[in-house]
């Protein structure tokens, strides 16, 4: 019998109501591969084994009593990124504040894909509270790349990446406030959607960066994450920033053709410094997206150089005003003696909360102090204008604007640990599309000299993930780096 | 520019961080750098432009007031440290 793991999520979607096979021999085929391999790949931080055979095994009682309509995903393994709520699972974080944490409610957009018949196999591995390019801001350890254990899967969304790119799922939720969906899947050669601000709801999202915060998801396709993506978009009453217009239909044609498709390439994100090879696929991709009808036309976005700074002001004042609720009295672990309440704050937050998230509160307090808030925050929030801008009048000319994930390939563990800005450099593609809300889609298009996935992003105008998805399947239809394995 | 460990102490304290002093050696040099690389904004005028708080051109809605099922009491409580009464409980809040 063929492995289960190979097939994409709609064979699967397909397979399980044909009763080719069950839902529980898809589950146990995912269990297998996570038994042999999670031990050397580490995607996961809490596995649900249980209760997922539970729900495979009724939905295979559903999936057999036919003649029941029944919700399309029914029967389909999933994985949730751990730092969306999941009732009754723990929820870490990836950090030690957390320890303990199980949250009494489930996260909209979570809940929506549960809702149309999905189960959970566990939480995937995240930098702390999302912080962090490399997993390796884990309180739990960092997850390991599947195309090189050597080296990172990328993050904060790494473990998901590493899970779907290690079959051990076919889709896992990501979230993605500066890069930490598409930079991942740069990394492990894995499809990911990172929707415009506002399209998924945050509710049950642990906060980071509030108005930057964006919940999407990882698969092996475009075409399985546009089905996915159709359960999960919408309005949310519980979010107060949850955008009350229509979802379409995300369905991409079954069609190679982009003719009169215009793709904006923004020449400064192909710099000094980029890795020659990840510059190199980029371009024969866009070339490709030409041969297939596509027009290609220079476009600038001037201010891409200032979305460093200006994310690495905000993210980080939005994220010491979210993280101040991490103070030893509603949930996670509590320090000090119990005489003194400042003691039991200082001593909770110093010793549970690690070096990165550390960084960041004490960056964002500082940009957001008495004396400094204009200079910094506010300087911030007035350069963002400018790169919203950017975004504005380049898709006045463009459907789309494609260019690179990431400057480099996935990097070797401990690369960049002792140098914070270093770190921060490998996000300066990803910001600026956070900056301005807009969406992005990021698949491979190539590998570079040492077989390294490489990946490229196609950004659009707000609510355009139906463009970006057509114009990522076109491309996928056309060439095959996405069903490439990894061999582990 | 360079933050000073007093500086660094200040922030911490605002922050609700007890820092260990390490900590704040390596705090005062890398955020000094951050921030240095932040100042690169300054090249740009911005006198004329409108801060960004939202990139959604959207008003914050306001909902019914109507009564509707939310979480309950005892779920809420079960992941505090302490409680007592139906309350978190935490260390006396003034002093002696």
């Amino acid at each position: 019998m063929t492995d289960l793991t190979e097939l994409t999520l709609r064979e699967m979607l397909a397979g399980l109501p044909a009763r080719d096979f069950s839902s529980r021999e898809l589950t146990e085929a995912c269990l297998r591969r996570i038994e042999a391999l999670e031990p050397e790949i580490h995607a996961f931080i809490t596995l649900t084994t249980d209760n997922a055979l539970v729900q495979a095994d009724a939905a295979d009682r559903q999936l057999s009593n036919s003649g029941v309509d029944l919700p399309p995903l029914t029967g389909l393994p999933i994985a949730v990124k751990d730092v969306l709520c999941l009732q009754d699972v723990p929820c870490t974080c990836g950090s030690k504040i957390l320890e303990g944490f199980i949250p009494p409610y489930t996260a909209t957009c979570v809940k929506r894909l549960l809702e149309a018949g999905a189960f959970t196999l566990g939480k995937t591995n995240t930098d702390e509270f999302a912080m962090g390019s490399s997993t390796e801001n884990s309180a739990y350890g960092p997850t390991h790349n599947p195309w090189d254990l050597e080296r990172v899967p990328g993050g904060s969304s790494g473990g998901s990446a590493a899970a779907v790119a290690a079959r051990f799922v076919p889709a896992a939720f990501g979230t993605d406030t500066g890069g930490s969906i598409r930079q991942p899947c740069a990394f492990c050669g894995t499809t990911g959607l990172k929707p415009t601000y506002g399209r998924t709801s945050r509710y049950g999202l642990v906060a980071y960066g509030s108005s930057l915060d964006c919940v999407g998801m990882i698969a092996r396709n475009a075409a399985d994450l546009a089905l996915l993506f159709q359960h999960m978009a919408g309005f949310d009453p519980l979010d107060a920033t949850s955008v009350q217009i229509p979802v379409p239909d995300y369905a991409p044609p079954e069609s190679t053709d982009l003719k009169g498709m215009r793709i904006g390439v923004p020449e400064e994100y192909f710099i000094e410094g980029i890795q020659p090879e990840v510059a190199d696929r980029v371009r024969a991709a866009i070339a490709q997206l030409e041969s297939q009808g596509a027009v290609a036309v220079s476009v600038s976005l001037p201010h891409t150089e200032y979305a460093l700074p200006v994310y690495y002001l905000i993210a980080p004042a939005e994220a010491s005003a979210n993280l101040a609720r991490y103070d030893g009295i509603r949930f996670g672990p509590r320090l000090g003696d119990g005489e003194d309440l400042w003691e039991m704050f200082t001593e909770t937050r110093g010793e549970k909360f690690g070096p990165e998230v550390k960084r960041r509160i004490m960056l964002g307090t500082y940009a957001l102090s008495a004396g400094y808030y204009e200079a910094y925050y506010g300087k911030a929030q007035k350069v963002r204008t400018l790169i919203k801008r950017d975004f504005e009048q380049a898709f006045e000319k463009v459907d789309v604007i494609a260019a690179p994930v990431a400057p480099t390939t996935a990097f070797r563990f401990g690369q960049h640990t002792d140098d914070p800005l270093a770190m921060y450099l490998e996000d300066v593609f990803t910001l600026p599309a956070n900056l301005a809300g807009v969406p992005g889609l990021a698949f491979p298009v190539g590998y570079d000299n040492d077989g390294l996935p490489v990946g490229m992003q196609l950004m659009g105008p707000h609510f355009k993930e139906d463009v970006l998805l057509r114009v990522g399947h076109a491309y996928q239809l056309a060439t095959a780096w996405h069903e490439r394995w990894p061999i582990i | 520019m360079k933050l000073s460990i007093e500086e660094v102490e200040h922030i911490a304290d605002l922050a609700r961080l007890r820092l260990t002093d390490a900590e704040k050696r390596r705090f005062a040099t890398q955020l000094s750098d951050i921030l240095d690389y932040a100042a690169r904004l300054d090249e740009l005028d911005t006198s004329q432009i409108r801060p960004t708080a939202s990139v959604l051109d959207m008003q914050l809605r306001l909902r019914e007031d109507a009564a509707r099922p939310g979480l309950l009491q005892d779920d809420i409580l079960k992941n505090a440290a302490e409680t007592e009464n139906g309350q978190f409980k935490v260390p006396p809040v003034f002093g002696d």
